[in-house]
């Protein structure tokens, strides 16, 4: 498809909300509902500024760090787990009361126990973002192409080798997805992270627009989130795409067949 | 004068008359939820090294279990392998396996070149060594034009000639053979005999072939172990007494060819019935 086609394609549902927003609020003066050209002015007025670098990036570094962290533990664990299958029944019963857990549900008990500080609000997105990698790691280690593996062996690939060389690439679909997953619930769980005794970052922010009624700035900055939703979302797809080019090649040629 | 041509000749006899491969009384007795199954009974046989030798025996004979426990990745139930005088306890470093799963065998995330490479890479070849010998290695099986694609991006034929390149940069003493061509056309098939032939000849490694192909190892091996239907053993072994220059018509009609086929052939008939040539002279029939 050409680029031009696949912009149409990305903006033309957008446009015609926007034109729809625009169309059904031309009479109206609600005071919940916003129109677009106020929308737009309001938003520039509230987001371009200090309010960036005082909110929006302090969160922003939260969610990456949480990200970060909870990729690592995912995948370091997910490997640990995945590679025995006696630790694969050990924990498993545990590991799904865990992910049963609503994560905003720990914000209080981590307030507690580790203070009201950042420390606590990357935890509360890393004890969410956490489970899909795990969980997805440990099924890709666990899945892996027997005949692969006894390849690695007969030409002597073991151990730190063997985990580089064949068990990493082959288990990166699998943790790729649980990192796309784990996107979507970093966004959430950094807001709900700002909603309770904190005085800065974007859920923060948008909370303390609600409750003084400054109903166009808390639209703004919910629509603030929809956008680094996307964006997020948009680079993952590039590095996703470079990073498992041969994954989508090899499905694209099992289709066909 | 004559001392100096002859021992050359001489040693290279020698060397062909060492036994590269000993197999020893090997049982095999998988557990399964309905009782213990006895895959291999009693498998004992040499072979001597730069031999071709093909295994041939009815479906469910055992030969992948067989080729697995020489490749040091089954643990026998009883029995021993040795290579090079030295028990296989886990992957030989001298053996290189060509699966008949290519399209699995092969790293999907690396290139032709990545995957030839990858086994050397992990052995620390210096890099200068490497790139040369899988250089010779692609050429050797023809595919030298296709070192920067994908395993996926390639046909059945060919992913299995980028998995005997790997084989052969490798550089084994023994390369062992599962069924590689099982899953490929007539034509590409009888195209990769040929290029294993030559290979064998080239490099003088020793080659174990498994086959449940007839017409295959007659035409491929120096020697054919016949086995038998489960629990294995081995039923005969068949001196193929066919000229060394092998071509794919002219050999394959040759009477002597036929009748090899012929007596192969009644032996798996024989073995899937259960019978051993020992029990029929022992007048069990």
């Amino acid at each position: 498809m050409s680029l031009i086609k696949r912009t149409a394609y990305f903006v033309a549902l957008p446009l015609i909300l926007v034109f729809l927003w625009w169309a059904l609020t031309l009479n109206s003066d609600s005071f919940w509902v916003p129109r677009p050209a106020q929308m737009v002015s309001t938003f520039t007025e509230v987001w371009i500024g200090p309010r960036f670098a005082n909110d929006v990036v302090p969160s922003l570094l939260r969610l990456l760090v949480g990200l970060a962290t909870a990729t690592v533990l995912g995948i370091g664990l997910g490997f640990v787990i995945g590679s025995s299958r006696t630790l694969r029944r050990l924990t498993e019963p545990v590991l799904e009361l865990f992910r049963a857990i609503p994560p905003p549900i720990l914000v209080p008990i981590l307030m507690l126990l580790v203070g009201v500080n950042d420390s606590m609000k990357v935890l509360v997105i890393v004890s969410g973002c956490i489970w899909p990698i795990l969980l997805n790691t440990i099924e890709g280690v666990r899945s892996m192409d027997e005949v692969l593996g006894d390849t690695a062996r007969v030409y002597g690939i073991q151990g730190l080798s063997r985990t580089i060389m064949l068990t990493l690439p082959a288990a990166s679909p699998y943790f790729v997805t649980g990192i796309r997953q784990a996107l979507s619930i970093g966004l959430i769980l950094m807001v709900i992270s700002e909603m309770f005794a904190s005085s800065s970052g974007l859920g923060f922010t948008i909370v303390a627009f609600q409750r003084s009624f400054a109903v166009p700035e808390m639209w703004s900055g919910i629509i603030l989130l929809g956008l680094i939703g996307v964006l997020l979302a948009a680079i993952f797809a590039v590095a996703e795409k470079r990073i498992l080019r041969w994954y989508y090649g090899l499905k694209e040629v099992e289709h066909s067949e | 004068m004559n001392d100096e041509v002859s021992r050359p000749a001489a040693s290279a006899r020698e060397q062909r008359q060492e036994i590269l491969l000993s197999v020893h009384g090997v049982q095999k007795i998988y557990a399964s939820k309905s009782g213990p199954v006895e895959a291999v009974r009693d498998l004992t046989f040499d072979l001597r090294r730069g031999e071709f030798a093909c295994i041939v025996g009815p479906s469910g004979a055992g030969k992948t279990t067989l080729l697995k426990i020489i490749a040091g990745l089954l643990e026998p139930t009883a029995g021993q392998v040795t290579l090079e005088g030295k028990p296989v306890t886990g992957p030989p470093k001298t053996m290189a396996v060509v699966f008949q799963e290519y399209g699995r065998s092969l790293f999907p995330w690396l290139t032709v070149q990545g995957n030839v490479d990858l086994p050397l890479k992990n052995a620390r070849v210096p890099k200068d060594e490497r790139d040369r010998r899988v250089t010779e290695a692609l050429e050797a099986v023809g595919m030298a034009h296709a070192h920067a694609r994908y395993p996926w991006q390639l046909s059945g034929g060919m992913q299995q000639r980028v998995a005997i390149a790997r084989a052969v940069a490798y550089k084994p003493h023994i390369l062992l053979m599962d069924e590689p061509f099982a899953a490929v056309d007539a034509q590409t098939r009888a195209d990769l005999e040929d290029l294993v032939r030559d290979i064998w000849h080239r490099l003088g490694v020793t080659v174990l072939f498994v086959t449940h192909d007839i017409d295959e190892s007659v035409y491929l091996a120096e020697r054919v172990l016949v086995l038998s239907s489960s629990p294995t053993v081995v039923q005969e072994v068949v001196t193929i007494d066919l000229p060394d220059e092998r071509n794919q018509l002219a050999t394959r009609s040759t009477p002597r060819f036929a009748e090899l086929r012929l007596h192969i052939h009644e032996q798996i008939q024989l073995a899937k019935r259960g019978l051993v040539p020992a029990q029929i002279a022992a007048g069990v029939l």
